[in-house]
């Protein structure tokens, strides 16, 4: 112990004060470990992250570049013709290895048991009841890349991959061998052409005669359920609709006519292919959506594959249940109730962080309030989903009908799932993520602020109004933000309200009132669950599945970029610095 | 404008003190000392036994003072002593603290403020405020200026204009910003930027200018500007102003009132409070010997 004067007595300048060797630079008192923990975790996520987006880009990104076909020869005689895919060894079965010959048996399990195999797409879905075959490396005799092979999309029954037999164009019928390649891409243009024609006339031009037949029965309908059937109103309606319902039908043979010529027309192209086995397959020029000879490009010719199947699935509708063709009415649909959703959350939100911040007393109820709608966040979406069928679908929608669609019942206009029963879901979802954020950001704006107009004479709301809100637009965009991103990306309380696999119309289009929120759609999120796992054959899902994630993920960043670039505009309006 | 000499002749003890011109009270160090300088229009604020609570905290005891018309009143007095509350219970800013209680009156223009039925935007657009920290609007300097037109619902542009130019002009600050009216009020000086809010507190043409430590945050060249500014707004308005600089209420104001634990010590014309203070208090304070 030290003697207490020598505690007492300060220490003289200049003499060495004691340095704690370990203390100060010791690794963990400098927190050292703490800090290489921070950024090895901080890592981690961003690698899985970035992971995650490079796969999802590579794969979107390579699946629509052509591949080249293979004819394989097995060893049994068997021969097939397809696209490899991809690679991988496994191990077979017992009974697989006794049933090989000798030599091939003891190569394989010299090299302990593995066997490299090969998966193959070889289309033809219509002669083969499969179209991707593993062929295990020791089956293979020979694989030859022949340049005849044609790889064939067709509207119905996928890809078919083989040779081009004979085709017939108006009765002229020629070899395959004898053909010129160019005529038959010419032909082939203006057959899909024709195609497009006959299924605008079908879908587009009759399908408008039929919305207005529906629409003229409805109109009668209504007028028999106001009036009765017996009043005079209704009589002089119904010689109205008969003579209208007369023309309509005028309009409709007219037009069934023009498309039964232009069938018959279609019928006189026709292709006969032949599968690398020799079997036949005969289809009207009309089905075939693009040919190319998959051997047989330059690289300009496989880019122009690469773009014309882009613009394919971005534009057009979907074909053969989801895992062919575009999925524009489903960008379109995510995109209409992202929009939607926004447009609802953004007001409830923030009138609900408006109240709780600058109105309400602060005291227990309101902090039991605030504690529940964090706690909304955390609810199963599928629960949203429930009651977004019960309460607006079913509920509200209801009623709906009953007041202003009974001419309709028992068929449910708003009564059932639709585009703006989900974006009110969803809306109800992530409106505490808008309200949490909106509260920080009035949080935020400086007291000094609210006072000083107060004390110019401002009343509270003026207050709200002038300062407070404009200064807080930056953090309620960003809380926007987070909503829209997670709505965009639900799916779960989607499919019970209003999300289907297939939509027959967008929800806008060229008949009043333009914009029909009562209609079911499609969605990106719901497309990647039906293609990858509901579809017949999850092989042949799967790059649709990562296409359309890439798409959704760009779609979301797209809206979530330009709400972004809105905020940085506001935020150097209003000099913010924070959010 | 107003001269020295006006001031009522000797100073007088407290006790006998409790003429036309005020009262003395009792408290804790004998009484107020008070006996101010009279303005040329009489009282405008008249506070009688104004005492104030934040929840179960006394910070004001029992003030009774005036503030006359047209004559700059300077509040001092060490930190947390009330001043800045007494100031803020004149135009209600103290409405917006939970837990507020208070008690006595305040008058103003012999209309009681703390009545329930009293329009708190009406008085306030009567008294314009100044804050410690410069508090400009994120908006241009014309919008600025013209904020407490625009809350009154005015939008007459040449009314704008005028007031703009006007206000700015009794601001000194028009010479600095004529060309650039347009421009972010973000973007000037502190001491602009206090000049600009002292612009937007007089736009509305009140009667009454209160000032919160409107110095504190600025420079000395820019206080000698304001100090300048507000000599040269003297006579136009009441100015009520807090300081916890002694030089800069001796210099700009007219009567003192030094406050002390939320008491009002004493309360007087100011060369007499500065050169002769009567309370033991008051003249440690003044002298520089605590606070």
């Amino acid at each position: 112990m030290q003697a207490p004067e020598a505690i007492l007595k300060p220490p003289q300048a200049g003499t060495p004060r004691p340095r704690s060797s370990e203390g100060g630079s010791d690794l963990s008192a400098r927190g050292e470990p703490f800090l290489w923990g921070f950024g090895g975790a901080l890592s981690v996520g961003i690698l899985m992250v970035f992971g995650f987006l490079l796969l999802v880009f590579w794969n979107g990104i390579a699946t629509f570049y052509p591949k080249p076909v293979e004819v394989v020869t097995l060893r049994d005689g068997t021969v097939l013709a397809g696209e490899p895919i991809r690679n991988e060894v496994y191990r077979p079965g017992k009974e697989v290895l006794s049933s090989l010959d000798e030599g091939t048996n003891k190569a394989v399990l010299a090299k302990g048991a593995l066997v490299g195999r090969t998966l193959y797409h070889t289309g033809n879905f219509d002669l083969y009841n499969e179209d991707y075959r593993w062929i295990p490396e020791f089956q293979v005799q020979a694989v030859s890349r022949p340049k005849d092979m044609f790889f064939i999309e067709r509207v119905e029954w996928g890809p078919f991959i083989g040779r081009i037999h004979q085709v017939t164009f108006n009765k002229e019928t020629l070899e395959g061998s004898a053909l010129p390649v160019e005529r038959l891409y010419d032909e082939q243009e203006k057959a899909a052409e024709r195609r497009r024609r006959i299924r605008a006339i079908e879908r587009g031009d009759i399908g408008e005669v039929n919305h207005y037949l529906e629409k003229e029965r409805l109109a009668l309908r209504s007028i028999a359920m106001m009036d009765g059937e017996a009043s005079t109103a209704y009589q002089e309606a119904k010689g109205r609709y008969d003579a209208r319902m007369a023309q309509l039908n005028r309009t409709y043979q007219r037009l069934a006519g023009e498309a039964e010529t232009l069938k018959h027309e279609d019928e006189l192209y026709n292709v006969v292919l032949k599968d690398v086995t020799g079997r036949e397959k005969t289809l009207r020029l009309s089905e075939i959506v693009r040919l190319y000879p998959a051997n047989d490009l330059s690289l300009l010719q496989k880019l122009g594959v690469y773009v014309s199947r882009w613009s394919e699935f971005l534009t057009e509708e979907p074909r053969e249940a989801n895992t062919e063709g575009g999925v524009m009415p489903a960008i379109f649909g995510t995109f209409a109730m992202t929009i939607l959703l926004a447009v609802a959350v953004a007001p409830f939100g923030v009138i609900a962080a408006l109240y709780l911040r600058e109105y309400a007393k602060q005291g227990t109820l309101v902090s039991i309030v605030r504690i529940s709608v964090n706690n909304l966040a955390g609810v199963p979406s599928i629960v949203y989903g429930v009651f977004g069928l019960g309460f607006f679908a079913y509920i509200l929608g209801g009623s709906i009908d009953r007041l202003f669609f009974a001419e309709r019942l028992p068929n449910p206009t708003f009564g059932t799932g639709g585009l703006l029963w989900s974006s009110l879901t969803l809306a109800l979802l992530t409106v505490p993520v808008v309200i949490v954020a909106t509260e920080e950001a009035l949080a935020a704006v400086p007291q000094s602020m609210r006072e000083g107009s107060l004390a110019c004479g401002a009343s509270k709301w003026q207050t709200i109004k002038n300062i407070v809100l404009p200064r807080a637009t930056p953090g309620i965009m960003t809380g926007l933000i987070l909503a829209m991103a997670r709505g965009a990306g639900e799916v779960a309380p989607l499919m019970l309200v209003g999300v289907v696999k297939l939509a027959p119309e967008l929800p806008i289009d060229h008949f009043f009132p333009f914009v029909h929120l009562e209609r079911s759609f499609m969605h990106l999120g719901f497309h990647i669950y039906d293609v990858g796992f509901q579809a017949r054959n999850s092989e042949a899902g799967k790059p649709m599945v990562f296409v359309t994630t890439l798409l959704l993920i760009a779609l979301v960043g797209l809206m979530n970029a330009t709400a972004i670039y809105l905020r940085n505009r506001l935020r150097r309006k209003y000099h913010v610095g924070h959010f | 404008m107003l001269a020295i000499s006006n001031r009522q002749g000797a100073v007088l003890p407290a006790a006998q003190n409790a003429g036309s011109a005020g009262q003395s009270r009792g408290g804790s160090n004998g009484g107020t000392v008070y006996h101010v300088k009279p303005g040329p229009g009489g009282k405008l604020i008249d506070i009688e036994n104004f005492a104030l609570w934040y929840g179960d905290t006394q910070a004001l005891f029992d003030i009774t003072m005036s503030m006359e018309r047209g004559l700059v009143t300077a509040l001092i007095g060490p930190s947390g002593c009330g001043k800045s509350t007494l100031l803020r219970s004149l135009n209600r800013m103290n409405d917006l603290i939970d837990g507020l209680r208070i008690s006595g009156v305040i008058r103003f223009d012999d209309t009681n403020i703390y009545t329930a039925d009293l329009d708190v935007i009406g008085l306030r657009k009567q008294m314009g405020m100044v804050f410690q920290k410069p508090n400009p609007f994120p908006m241009s300097i014309a919008d600025n200026v013209a904020y407490p037109l625009k809350v009154d619902g005015i939008r007459d542009r040449h009314v704008v204009q005028e007031t703009v130019e006007r206000a700015l002009k009794q601001a000194a600050l028009w010479d600095e910003v004529k060309d650039r009216l347009k421009a972010s009020a973000l973007g000037l000086s502190g001491g602009q930027q206090q000049r600009l809010c002292i612009a937007r507190a007089i736009a509305a043409d009140p009667e009454v200018l209160l000032m919160d430590e409107p110095c504190s945050a600025l420079d000395p060249i820019a206080t000698a500007r304001i100090e300048e500014l507000i000599d040269h707004l003297r006579g136009h308005y009441t100015i009520v102003i807090v300081t916890h600089n002694m030089q800069q209420a001796a210099r700009v104001s007219d009567n003192t009132a030094f406050m002390y634990l939320g008491k009002l010590i004493e309360y007087g014309d100011t060369e007499r409070v500065f050169t002769n203070p009567i309370n033991p208090h008051t003249s440690d304070y003044v002298t520089g010997r605590f606070g």
